[in-house]
Parts: C-alpha cells; sequence; structure tokens
C-alpha cells in the first residue's frame, strides 16, 4: 500500500457510530430521538421504518402488516435506491466494524488458511430463510439473525447476545474471510439485491490512471466487484461499479494513489481521461 | 481432447450440480431454521405476550421484535425475550410475577407497533387477553384454607368481574365463610396483578397462556342447558309428559318433608 | 430435646379429655412444652398485634426468634384463621431498620434542636430528656409536659403512664391516638348509658337475623370478624345484611341493602328511622317506659376547631355537651320531622331504600345488630351518632341480648383495654372514672396511695389540642409512644409538624422503626414491641388476653414498660410536686417518682420467681419485681366491684382471653340483662346500671352541616381511610416485604366520569390539593373502592404520599375525635 487516504473510512465509522449514538441516546440519555431497533423504528414520533427483509418474511409468512411497517420499509427501500442498497452494510450495520476488526486482525495476524465459500451462498441462505418463513409461517431468520440480535444488544441489552458478535469475529478471524458480511450474510444480500439498482454508486472514473498496484483489491470487502468497472472497458463495461455487492464504502476511493474512484450516479458512464486535471473533473 | 460442446456438457452439469447442491443446502437450512421457528413457538407458561398480541404463531409470523412496544410501555412491563426466556429471541413478553401489566387506558404498546403483531383492533385494553388467571395453588391458598388474604381479589383491576369471592361455609370452625377467589376467564385480561400480589412464597394464583388455562371440551358432546337456552326451547318437539300419581297434589311428599325457603334451600332446623 | 412418643400421646390424651368437657387447658402445659419445645420450635400463646378483633395466635419461637405463627385453632374469636396481616405477624419485628440504639439530634456533641440524629445511651438520653421535663415543668407547670399514648399499648403500659403523667407529673396532659378512633364511641357510651364499651359481643354475629353496618368496611378493616358475619349471612335463613357508606367498598359485596349517602347525613337518617318506628308503632312500649329516659341535645355546637376560626366562631353553643329535658311525647313531635322526604333529600337515598332499612329495625321478630368504626367515630357529630344509633335499639329495646345488638367495632387491639379501661385520655381515670369528678379523683388517689390533690382537676390537651399547644408554644415538653401520630393526625401541614419543629419543645418518640414521626422528633427511643416483652390487650368485645414475652429485643431497644418506669427515677418528688402536696404525706420525703409510683408496696408486691420459668421478663429483671402482676393487680382494684371486673393476673394466663366482667369465675357475654349480667339483680329483667335511674338515654341530636363542605374551588370531598393490606401508617407492615407488594403505594380511588371530566386516565399522577396541603398520588378509576361522582378515598398508610396533609382538624365538639371522612378537596392533574 503506498499513500493510504482514510477520509471515507473515517466517514463511514463515524456514520456507524452516529446510528448507534441515534439508537442509544433514547435508553442512556433520555434522548428519544430515534426508538425501537433496525428491525423497525421511529424517528422523532413522525418517520417509522422497517427493515423490507423482515416485511418480507413476515408477508411470506402471510401476516399482513399494519400500514405503519408497509410505509416503513417502503422508506426504508427508497432510500437505498438512492444511496446504494448494501451501503446498509458499511453505513449503518453495527455487525460491519466487527467484521471489518476481524479481518484487519487476520491481516495483521498473516492469518491466510480459511474455508471458501462461494459469496453466491447468502442468496442461497436468503433463499432459505425466505422459504422457511414461508413454509414454517414464522420470521424464520429473525430467530437467528445475528445484525438484528446484535443491533438489539446494544439498544435493550441482552446478556449472552453479545456472544452472537464475538462468534461472528471468531468467524471472520480464523474461518472463512470476510466470511460473514462478504458470504453468508442474508440481510447484505437483500440490501444487495436493492443495491443492483440503485443510484449511488462508486465509478471507476480516472480507470485509464490505474497503474495495477492491487490496493483497492486488497482492501475491497467484495472485490469481484471491482473487475469489471476498472478492467472491462474492452468488453464494454464500467467505469461504475453495478454490481449490487458493492457496499458503497469507499475504501477504494481512499486508497487508490491514482485516484481512479469517485462517488457518481449509476447512470453517469463518462471517464476522465488522463490529461485532464486532478481535481477537476466536471461530468 | 475436448471441444467446445463437451465443455460446455460438463460446466452445465457442474452448474446442475452446484444448484442441486445449493438448492438442498438452503433446503436443509429451511428445514433447520423452521425447526427452530417450531421451537420457538413453545412459550413459557410464565411469559406473557403484550395486550392484542396475535395467537403465539401468527404472533412469530407479524412480530419484528424492533422493541417499540417495549419502549413505550410506561411502566416497564415489556421487555425483549432474551436467552432463557422461554420465547422466540427479541420478541416482547413479561413476566407477571415480576411486573404485571397496568392496563393503561389508551394502550402505548399496541399503539406502538408497527407490523399489527399487537392488534390494532384493540382498544379497549378491558377486552385484552394476555392469559388467564389460574387458581392453581388450591391446597396453600390462604382464602382456600379460610384465612382473610383476597389480596389477588382487591388487587384485580376488575375486581367482580375477573375475580369475585365466591362464599363458602367453613365446616371446621362453624362460624366463619371461606372467600374462594375465583377467577371468570371472560372477564380476566390476564395482567398478572393478582399473580404479582399473591403474597405467597410460590404465588398461588398464576396467569397463564389461554390455551393452557382454559380445559377444552371434546366436539363429540354437547351441554344439553346451553344448547337448549341458545336454541329457545328444547331440540325436541311434542314430547309427551305423563302427570304423576299423588305427587303435587298434597296427598304425598317424597321426602320427610324438610321445609324449604324461597331459594329451595332447606329452611334451619328449629326444634 | 424431644418429647417421647409415649409422652406425645399422653399430652394429648388430656387436651382430649378437656376438649370434651368443653375445657380448654393450654396454661400449666406450657412448663413441659417450654422445657421440650417440639420440632425445636417452642409454642405459646398471643393475641394479633393489629386490629380490634383480638385473633387468638400462636408464637413459634426457636434460637430466641419469631420463626412462626398460627391461628390459635382453639381461640373463640378466629379459630385458627388469621387475615393477612395476622398471617405476616412472625416479620413485623425483624424489619431491616429496626431501632436498636436512643438517637438524639446533635451538634459539636451537644443536644441542638437542628443536629443530626447521633446514637447515645439510654443514661444520657434519660438525662437530656428529664432536664427538658424538668425545664418545662419549672418554667410553666404541669401543663407544659404532654405525653401521646396508643390503643396499642399493653394495659400496663398505659396503667404505667397514666400514674407517671397524672399523678407523677401531675399533668392530665395524656392522650391516646385511640382519641382518634374511638373518643365518639365512648362519648356515646357514656352519654346515653353511663358506661363504657358494648352490651353485646362476637356471638352475636351468630345471632342476629339481620347486620346494618353504619360506617364500617368489615370487610377490609376486621377481616375475621366479617368472615363470621359472613358466614352467618349464608347459612341462615333471610338474614339480611346493609351496608351504608359515603362510597362503595368490599363490604358492599354481601349487601342486601346497599346505601350510599351524601357525607354527614347519616345523622338524618338515623333520626329518620326513629321516626318511622315511633309512626309505625314499632316501639316497644314496655321497655321504654321502664328502660329509657329522653333528653334533648343542645346544638349548634361547633367543629372543634381553633377558637379564632371563623365556622368555629360561627358556633351559638361550641363544645355544649348539655341536655334539655324531653319525653316520649317530646321526642316523637321533635324526631317527626325527620321524613322519608326529608332524609331522602338529605341524604340522597331513595325513599325505598331508607324504607327498607326502617323496616329492618321496625320488625319486633328481626334481631338486629348494628355495626360501625371509623365512619360514625370520626364525624363531626359522631358522639350524636353514637347516641342516636342506641336511639333506635332503645326504641325497640333491641338491645343487650343474642343478636340483639348495637356494637362499637374497635380500631386497635387495645383501644378498649389500655385507653378505655385504663383511661389514658386527658379526661379519664381508670375504670370510666374522669377527673373532673372530686369523688373519683379521690378513689384513683386512694388506690394509689397519694396525697389529695395529687391528680389536676382539669382535663389537660386531647389529641388535636396537644399539636395546637405545641405549636403555640404552651406544651413543651413531650413524648409520644406506640403510635405514629404526624402520619396519623389531622392537618399535619399547620399544626402538626409546626409544633414538632417549634424551638421551643423538645419532643421524644420512642418507636421500633424510624417513623416520620420518630424522624421530626428532637429524640428517638428504640422500643421492644409485640413479643418481645409481656403484654395485654383487651379487645372489642371486652376480652382481655395475655401473652409472654417470647424473645429479646434488639440491641438496647426496651419496652415502653421499662421506658416509663426507669425515667420516673429521675425525679425526685420535691422536684414536681409543690411542698404542701408533700407535706400532706411527709413519708414521700425524698422519695422518687419510682418509688411513689410503682415501687410502692403494691406493685412491686410480687417477687419476680413468679414469672412464668423458661420465658425472659426483661421489666421484672431490670425492677426486681413482678412489674406487670404488680400493676395489673393494682389496676384491679379499680375495676372489681365496679361493674368492670377484670379477673386475676394468673387466670388471664391460663385462658384464651376473657370478657369481662369476670366474676365468679365467668364471662359477661351480654351485659345490663338479667341472667347474663350479674350486675342485675333477680327480677330486675334489664337494667342500664351505668346511670343512676338505670334507663339508657334517648337523645334527640338532629342533622347539622358538616364543618367543611365541597364548593367552587374545592368540588370534592375527601374521604380518608385504611385498607385490609397495611395496619395504619404501615410503619409495621409496609415493612413485611409481602405486605408491600401486595398494596405497595396509595392511590385515590376516583368515579370514572369524575376522571373524565378533569382529563384523568387510569394510573396517572394527580394532584390533591385541599386549602391545607397537597399530596401527590395516581388515579384509580376502578378497583376495590368505589366513589360515586363528587367523592375521592384516599388510603393514608404510605408515608410516600400523606394524606394527612390534606384533611381538617375539625373534630367532635364532645369527643374531640377528627373528621379524617369530610373535608373539601380537588383534584388536578400532577
Amino acid at each position: 500500500m503506498r499513500a493510504a487516504g482514510w477520509k471515507w473510512l473515517i466517514a463511514r465509522r463515524l456514520s456507524q457510530a452516529f446510528f448507534v449514538a441515534l439508537f442509544l441516546a433514547g435508553p442512556l440519555a433520555g434522548l428519544w430521538v430515534v426508538e425501537g431497533t433496525l428491525a423497525s423504528s421511529l424517528t422523532l414520533g413522525v418517520l417509522p421504518l422497517t427493515d423490507p427483509l423482515i416485511l418480507l418474511q413476515s408477508l411470506l409468512a402471510r401476516h399482513w402488516p399494519e400500514a405503519t411497517a408497509l410505509l416503513g420499509a417502503a422508506i426504508v427501500v427508497a432510500g437505498y435506491l438512492l444511496v446504494g442498497g448494501r451501503a446498509y452494510c458499511s453505513w449503518v450495520c453495527p455487525l460491519n466494524p466487527v467484521t471489518d476488526a476481524a479481518h484487519w486482525l487476520r491481516e495483521k495476524l498473516g492469518l491466510r488458511e480459511g474455508v471458501t465459500i462461494s459469496p453466491r451462498l447468502r442468496l442461497w441462505v436468503l433463499a432459505g430463510a425466505l422459504a422457511a418463513s414461508a413454509l414454517f409461517g414464522t420470521l424464520a431468520w429473525e430467530l437467528v439473525n445475528p445484525v438484528t440480535i446484535t443491533h438489539r444488544a446494544l439498544v435493550f441489552g441482552g446478556g449472552l447476545m453479545w456472544t452472537v458478535a464475538v462468534g461472528i469475529f471468531v468467524f471472520d478471524l480464523a474461518i472463512a474471510r470476510r466470511g460473514w458480511c462478504g458470504h453468508l450474510c442474508p440481510v447484505g444480500a437483500a440490501y444487495g439485491l436493492i443495491g443492483k439498482g440503485s443510484l449511488l454508486r462508486v465509478s471507476a472514473v480516472r480507470r485509464e490512471a490505474c497503474d495495477d498496484c492491487m490496493d483497492c483489491y486488497a482492501v475491497c470487502p467484495e472485490p469481484r466487484v471491482l473487475t469489471p468497472a476498472l478492467r472491462g472497458k474492452a468488453k464494454g463495461f464500467g467505469p461504475v461499479i453495478l454490481s449490487g455487492d458493492c457496499t458503497n464504502c469507499g475504501r477504494c476511493i481512499d486508497v487508490c494513489p491514482q485516484d481512479v474512484f469517485g462517488f457518481a450516479s449509476r447512470f453517469d458512464k463518462r471517464e476522465q481521461t488522463i490529461g485532464q486535471q486532478q481535481g477537476e473533473y466536471v461530468p | 481432447m475436448t471441444g467446445p460442446g463437451e465443455k460446455k456438457t460438463v460446466d452445465r452439469r457442474e452448474m446442475l450440480a452446484g444448484g442441486v447442491r445449493a438448492v438442498c443446502g438452503a433446503g436443509f437450512f429451511a428445514l433447520g431454521l423452521g425447526m427452530l421457528g417450531r421451537q420457538a413457538e413453545t412459550r413459557a407458561a410464565q411469559s406473557l405476550r403484550p395486550p392484542g398480541a396475535l395467537a403465539e404463531a401468527d404472533f412469530l409470523a407479524a412480530c419484528s421484535r424492533c422493541g417499540l412496544c417495549v419502549r413505550d410501555c410506561p411502566w416497564d412491563t415489556l421487555r425483549l425475550a432474551g436467552i432463557g426466556d422461554g420465547a422466540a429471541l427479541g420478541t416482547p413478553l413479561f413476566t407477571a410475577r415480576a411486573v404485571p401489566c397496568e392496563m393503561c387506558q389508551d394502550i402505548p404498546c399496541v399503539v406502538a407497533c408497527p407490523t399489527g403483531a399487537l392488534d390494532h383492533r384493540l382498544t379497549d385494553i378491558k377486552q385484552a387477553k394476555m392469559g388467564i388467571a389460574v387458581l392453581v395453588g388450591q391446597e396453600t391458598c390462604l382464602n382456600f384454607l379460610g384465612l382473610r388474604c383476597d389480596v389477588c381479589y382487591r388487587v384485580c383491576p376488575l375486581i367482580d368481574e375477573a375475580i369475585t369471592l365466591e362464599r363458602s361455609h367453613n365446616e371446621r370452625t362453624g362460624k366463619h365463610a371461606r372467600f374462594i377467589p375465583t377467577v371468570h376467564s371472560d372477564k380476566c385480561t390476564g395482567c398478572g396483578k393478582c399473580e404479582k400480589a399473591c403474597v405467597l412464597e410460590e404465588a398461588a394464583i398464576k396467569v397463564l397462556p389461554a390455551e393452557l388455562a382454559l380445559g377444552r371440551l371434546g366436539g363429540h358432546y354437547r351441554l344439553g342447558w346451553e344448547e337448549k337456552r341458545k336454541h329457545g326451547e328444547s331440540l325436541l318437539k311434542d314430547i309427551i309428559d305423563l302427570p304423576d300419581r299423588g305427587y303435587g297434589d298434597g296427598t304425598a311428599t317424597p321426602y320427610g318433608g324438610a321445609e324449604r325457603g324461597a331459594n329451595g334451600a332447606f329452611k334451619e332446623f328449629k326444634p | 430435646m424431644s418429647v417421647t412418643r409415649r409422652d406425645f400421646i399422653k399430652t394429648n390424651a388430656i387436651m382430649a379429655t378437656a376438649a370434651a368437657a368443653g375445657i380448654t387447658l393450654p396454661a400449666r402445659l406450657h412448663e413441659a412444652e417450654a422445657a421440650a419445645p417440639a420440632g425445636g420450635i417452642r409454642w405459646d400463646k398471643g393475641v394479633c398485634r393489629f386490629c380490634g378483633t383480638g385473633c387468638g395466635v400462636l408464637v413459634g419461637v426457636k434460637d430466641g426468634r419469631v420463626v412462626a405463627t398460627q391461628g390459635d385453632p382453639d381461640a373463640p374469636v378466629n379459630k385458627g384463621l388469621n387475615c393477612i396481616k395476622g398471617y405476616f405477624l412472625s416479620k413485623i419485628m425483624y424489619g431491616q431498620d429496626r431501632l436498636t440504639q436512643p438517637l438524639l439530634r446533635k451538634k459539636g456533641g451537644v443536644y441542638d434542636k437542628n443536629g443530626d440524629f447521633t446514637p447515645v445511651s439510654w443514661d444520657e438520653a434519660f438525662d437530656v430528656m428529664a432536664t427538658k421535663f424538668k425545664e418545662a415543668l419549672k418554667k410553666k407547670g404541669p401543663t407544659s409536659v404532654g405525653m401521646f399514648g396508643s390503643g396499642q399499648w399493653t394495659i400496663w403500659e398505659g396503667y404505667a403512664a397514666a400514674k407517671f403523667m397524672k399523678a407523677g407529673l401531675r399533668s392530665n396532659n395524656l392522650d391516646p391516638n385511640a382519641r382518634h378512633c374511638m373518643a365518639s364511641a365512648v362519648v356515646g357510651f357514656m352519654r346515653t348509658f353511663g358506661i363504657d364499651e358494648p352490651m353485646g359481643c362476637y356471638d352475636d354475629l351468630e345471632h342476629a337475623d339481620a347486620f346494618v353496618l353504619w360506617g364500617a368496611n368489615m370487610s377490609e378493616m376486621h377481616p375475621i370478624l366479617w368472615s363470621r358475619l359472613t358466614d352467618r349471612r349464608l347459612t341462615h335463613e333471610g338474614c339480611q345484611v346493609a351496608v351504608l357508606s359515603t362510597y362503595e367498598h368490599r363490604s358492599f359485596e354481601l349487601a342486601d341493602l346497599p346505601i350510599i349517602f351524601s357525607p354527614q347525613s347519616d345523622l338524618a337518617i338515623v333520626n329518620f328511622i326513629a321516626n318511622y318506628i315511633i309512626q309505625n308503632n314499632a316501639v316497644n312500649q314496655d321497655f321504654v317506659s321502664k328502660h329509657v329516659g329522653f333528653k334533648k341535645a343542645i346544638t349548634d355546637i361547633g367543629y372543634g376547631l381553633r377558637p379564632d376560626h371563623p365556622t368555629q366562631k360561627a358556633a351559638k353553643n361550641p363544645d355544649s355537651g348539655e341536655f334539655e329535658p324531653l319525653d316520649f311525647e317530646g321526642f316523637k313531635a321533635w324526631v317527626s320531622e325527620y321524613t322519608v322526604e326529608k332524609a331522602s333529600q338529605i341524604s340522597g337515598v331513595p325513599a325505598d331504600k331508607l324504607i327498607a332499612l326502617a323496616k329492618i329495625y321496625a320488625d319486633p321478630k328481626k334481631k338486629v345488630m348494628s355495626l360501625w368504626t371509623m365512619g360514625v367515630n370520626q364525624h363531626t357529630r359522631g358522639s350524636w351518632m353514637n347516641s342516636n344509633i342506641y336511639n333506635i335499639h332503645l326504641l325497640t329495646g333491641k338491645i343487650s341480648e343474642p343478636g340483639n345488638s348495637p356494637f362499637s367495632l374497635t380500631g386497635q387491639p387495645s383501644a378498649c383495654g389500655t385507653a378505655r379501661e385504663v383511661g389514658t385520655f386527658a379526661h379519664r381515670l381508670p375504670s370510666d372514672m374522669v377527673v373532673t369528678n372530686p369523688k373519683h379523683r379521690e378513689i384513683t388517689e386512694k388506690i394509689w396511695q397519694l396525697p389529695e390533690g395529687t391528680i389536676p382537676d382539669k382535663p389537660g390537651f386531647h389529641a388535636v389540642l396537644q399539636h395546637r399547644m405545641l405549636k403555640d408554644g404552651k406544651l413543651n415538653a413531650y413524648w409520644v409512644q406506640c403510635t405514629n401520630n404526624m402520619q396519623a393526625a389531622p392537618n399535619m401541614n399547620e399544626e402538626g409538624y409546626p409544633g414538632y419543629r417549634n424551638p421551643e419543645n423538645f419532643i421524644v418518640v420512642s418507636d421500633p422503626y424510624p417513623t416520620i414521626t420518630a424522624l421530626a422528633a428532637d429524640l428517638i427511643l428504640p422500643t421492644a414491641m409485640w413479643m418481645e416483652k409481656e403484654g395485654a390487650y383487651g379487645n372489642a368485645e371486652r376480652r382481655t388476653q395475655f401473652w409472654r414475652q417470647q424473645v429479646k429485643a434488639p440491641g438496647e431497644a426496651r419496652s415502653d414498660l421499662w421506658q416509663v418506669m426507669e425515667f420516673s427515677k429521675r425525679f425526685k418528688v420535691e422536684e414536681v410536686w409543690p411542698e404542701e402536696l408533700i407535706a400532706k404525706k411527709p413519708e414521700l420525703k425524698g422519695k422518687t417518682l419510682f418509688e411513689i409510683l410503682y415501687a410502692n408496696g403494691q406493685v412491686n408486691k410480687f417477687p419476680t420467681t413468679e414469672t412464668q420459668k423458661g420465658f425472659e421478663n426483661d421489666e421484672s429483671t431490670a425492677f426486681g419485681f413482678y412489674v406487670q402482676k404488680g400493676l395489673f393487680e393494682e389496676y384491679g382494684q379499680f375495676n372489681r366491684g365496679h361493674a368492670h371486673d377484670l379477673a386475676s393476673f394468673d387466670t388471664y394466663h391460663q385462658a384464651r382471653g376473657l370478657r369481662w366482667p369476670v366474676i365468679d369465675g365467668k364471662e359477661t357475654l351480654w351485659r345490663f340483662r338479667e341472667g347474663y349480667d350479674p350486675y342485675v339483680k333477680a327480677g330486675e329483667g334489664v337494667k342500664f346500671y351505668g346511670k343512676p335511674d338505670g334507663k339508657a338515654l334517648i337523645i334527640a341530636a338532629p342533622y347539622e352541616p358538616p364543618a367543611e363542605s365541597p364548593d367552587k374551588e374545592y368540588d370534592m370531598w375527601l374521604v380518608t381511610g385504611r385498607v385490609l393490606e397495611h395496619w395504619h401508617s404501615g410503619s409495621m407492615t409496609r415493612r413485611v416485604p409481602e405486605l408491600h407488594k401486595a398494596y405497595p403505594s396509595a392511590q385515590v380511588f376516583m368515579h370514572p366520569e369524575d376522571a373524565k371530566a378533569r382529563g384523568l386516565r387510569r394510573g396517572q399522577e394527580v394532584k390533591l390539593q385541599t386549602r391545607r396541603g397537597e399530596v401527590v398520588t395516581r388515579v384509580e378509576t376502578s378497583g376495590r373502592n368505589k366513589p360515586p361522582q363528587g367523592v375521592v378515598y384516599m388510603p393514608w398508610f404510605d408515608e410516600g404520599q400523606l394524606t394527612n396533609k390534606l384533611t381538617l382538624d375539625a373534630t367532635c365538639p364532645l369527643s374531640k375525635e377528627t373528621d379524617f371522612k369530610k373535608c373539601a378537596v380537588r383534584v388536578v392533574k400532577a
């Protein structure tokens, strides 16, 4: 790694902290901006938000929810259609810092061994969870969902439930590289499906400047998504990363010494040529 | 050597195999989750759902485990199930013996529920059915023993409706009445104030989920008097009754002639 | 040690034989049991610590601790049953915060009114206390010292305190908390019969055909008696129960005739019944002509408020208990204005209900038991109301026989035994005698072996007046025992608290627990309670019951009896009596009050060896003689032969309580009637021998309005009272976790429509405001009490919600008992 930037990483951590603080301000300080959890919440007593995957499970379990939940899920879907489906994973989800930490430690310790899991597995997990919800008429994934369990434990306090987060950490550290978020989590998978059509994307706008240093591959939690955007010009791909798996974490933007990456609209197919001055990019 | 067509075949076969593997895996996973779900449906008897909660299976299909009901409970009655609470993780419950439901008139927990797992049609808290109180400890209940406790009765928010005191003569002392706390399941909301207040070391009155508390009659038998009442008259028509000789015309009495009062009870013997 | 099987069978055989013979033999067998307790627990008889019912209990002691209790299965009152308070008796002595050391307010090592409570020795406590009492006596004389006692005192505690105050310190400023409780009942008895306490007994409950509750929620306040009454209603064909109250309470559950009347209007209802009886020729003419006299009460007698209170100033004859002459015809004419229409209009009760109630009394074939407590007693016309109920029993002759019984229930375990019979009131001496009567003083001084003129001839300050005098700085050294009067007395903000904190005053409070009264005092004395001392209580049916000391009190806690007697050692007679008085009996010179009052040759007559072996008796050990026996036997001289005959001390330790007069080894169940009462001679039939002419009085007393009624500003009636789960101020029961949990905090009971009109929801926090103070509580619109619109009910057991900040210190002008049932209040959102 040559000259790593930290801007988006810091912004992301601040964002994660902000969301945790938002939910904790009520129980800890009595500042009830948001009530509830990521599963369903009510902001300032007016804005309902509901996790779309939970709602989907509920619908499959043949429960027709109150309008509040439907509206809340619609708002969430709309929101992530704007900012990127898996932006949830990198900017909001409380497990992300855990898995990031596991990944960081894994790199530090030089642990290379591990199980190889197909990243597509999460889609099957998602399918399995939804099938179970439909078949058994229950919110099947919510029986085990580490994301909501962890968040509940944070917001409501939950004793043993902390161990779920610890388990994920150990899994990611010792068993599979980026095992949870990158391969298994059906919540991420669901948001990834939203991400397939979301507006804000990372774009390799200056891909011509790429010097193949591979730094972006090293930091990217879903490195597969980089190739078409970065190197797919010949086949007519890119420069926008259109894969729903991209979490819009912006880490590639941070680390690229050539400033290849930037945020852009998914419809913005323009590129910046080498000749143009850095920082003067005008679409 | 393998031609391109052959390669394609292998790819297809591999893909097919992979697909089958994945589907089977997902299937097994779903099955596992489903079994877990079934397990979660068996709720511990002391874990009671908030007012308006749908039937347990429906509730588990509806509750997003968001905790909004818990937040809006002004009495800190509700909490989210943790491990060992005998209910699906993260679902709201309360334990009557610890903190009972105070039966708020505006039912804020139900209003807060975004999914309708707590049924928004419940607007009168007296219609809530969180469970049914059952006086299980009939050998330890102080009132059964003749003492005057009746704490459960007096804390009942629907006193004289959900719990009444049924009086009976205390044969042992000969001059005291026993006041038997009697729960009426059609009125009991299962708020748990009685269980909370029971002064015994282990409560003699407990709120149980309705399905545990109430027995169920077999469908193969009907209560004759109820059927007659519903029907308004005997289910049979044109049945005759022949008069009895000597009975009812003052010439003979069936028993020794004990005097009866207006309510049919025998009159006190007075020498 | 264990009882062998053989011994066990033998003992049981004896008991079985005794039982078959109709005798119960608990007495001397105790010695064997005390020596060889079964199951490691020693069982001995005791009495419930709480209400006036007087349930018998057995107390189980192991390793110096009361580990269990049981209802005494052979106790005639309760047959082994208890209410929920009685169920927890074994826990009341073991609260976490028992006081174990005297605590004196100190700053810089010395007493300071504004100092912090600091542990001190008994010596230091009594030194400071004696200095303060002597200072007050010297400066302002005996009227500047006072004592407030209790209907929960044991008989000898009350007796020792009465001697100490009335003879020792020569101050009649001794009054019990029973003043708040049944002073009106006493005045009623004295005015109508000339002798105190009910003529009937609990056996009436098994004989009556109808019961009328005139202001008693027996279901909660006398739970075991209520179960007897209920059993009668259940098993006796045609039995009727009428319940009258200003709000619907638990006793209404049994009511055949439920009557909600507007506050104070019971006076009109009872007079209507008298009128109905006369108009419908239901008067027992024979009985009336032989046994009844008539008088008319002087009216417009005020409300016992401070003389400068405008309401009080408006009264024409304040505090007058005088009579005008009257006869039957006069009474008939007088009462004729109480038509059903008028009574219905004043009370708000439908006429048909009033007539149904009157018919119960008028039916000559129906035996009627009237029962009442605080609804009638805590009433600005409580003394009248008591007598008015007797009026209707006397008119019909339904009195003094099984089932025909006007029965004044008592609230406290020894309101009768201690407060009334011993005479711990500011105007009273033992056995119904009064300080204003020179003959009575003479009898008392003679028994007490005191010079003539020792006992002052003016009544002292009664309970409410004591608070006023403390506030006004006229009562300066003050000792409170066995009661939580700061919480219990009315108008705390204006009258109670200012007096305690008046810099001129020194306040001593003896209590087992740090009650708010103790914490408002200057010196707190830790007190032994209940089974930590030998005791005796007298219940509402004249039953005197004894118990032995079962365990030692914790730390340095000492009984009220020890405290009074030990404190009396601090006074040399020269310090408290004038020379001319001592000169009448020079042999008293140089003696301490202890020597004069207690080591007087009578009280110290019985040696400690007479105490029961195997049981402690801390007072006797401390003073070197059998204190309780000596006091009781001296006290016996007052009542034996004076229609209050108590049995011998030793008899009571052998019996499960006896109803006085105990004469020729027999109890008396019904007084004033030949055959039942040995004081009525053969051929007399009925004789109300409390009156010189043997006739009870029918007293004409009208309806008069209450002291304070709702108006625009304070628009509702406030009624206060108790709950079953807690005893009085909760100082004992709130320390039992289970009882606390069963009823943790007070609430205000309110009609749902009243709540709605004020935008209040059930469970919401509200402020109750009166002209005197404000209390924050929560609204209860359903539940055990259901007030009609315009009335709210709030219990006063919760020291977190001091209900008596709200109440008005208006009293019955005759009995000086506060009306806790009526004042004007408003309820607003908190």
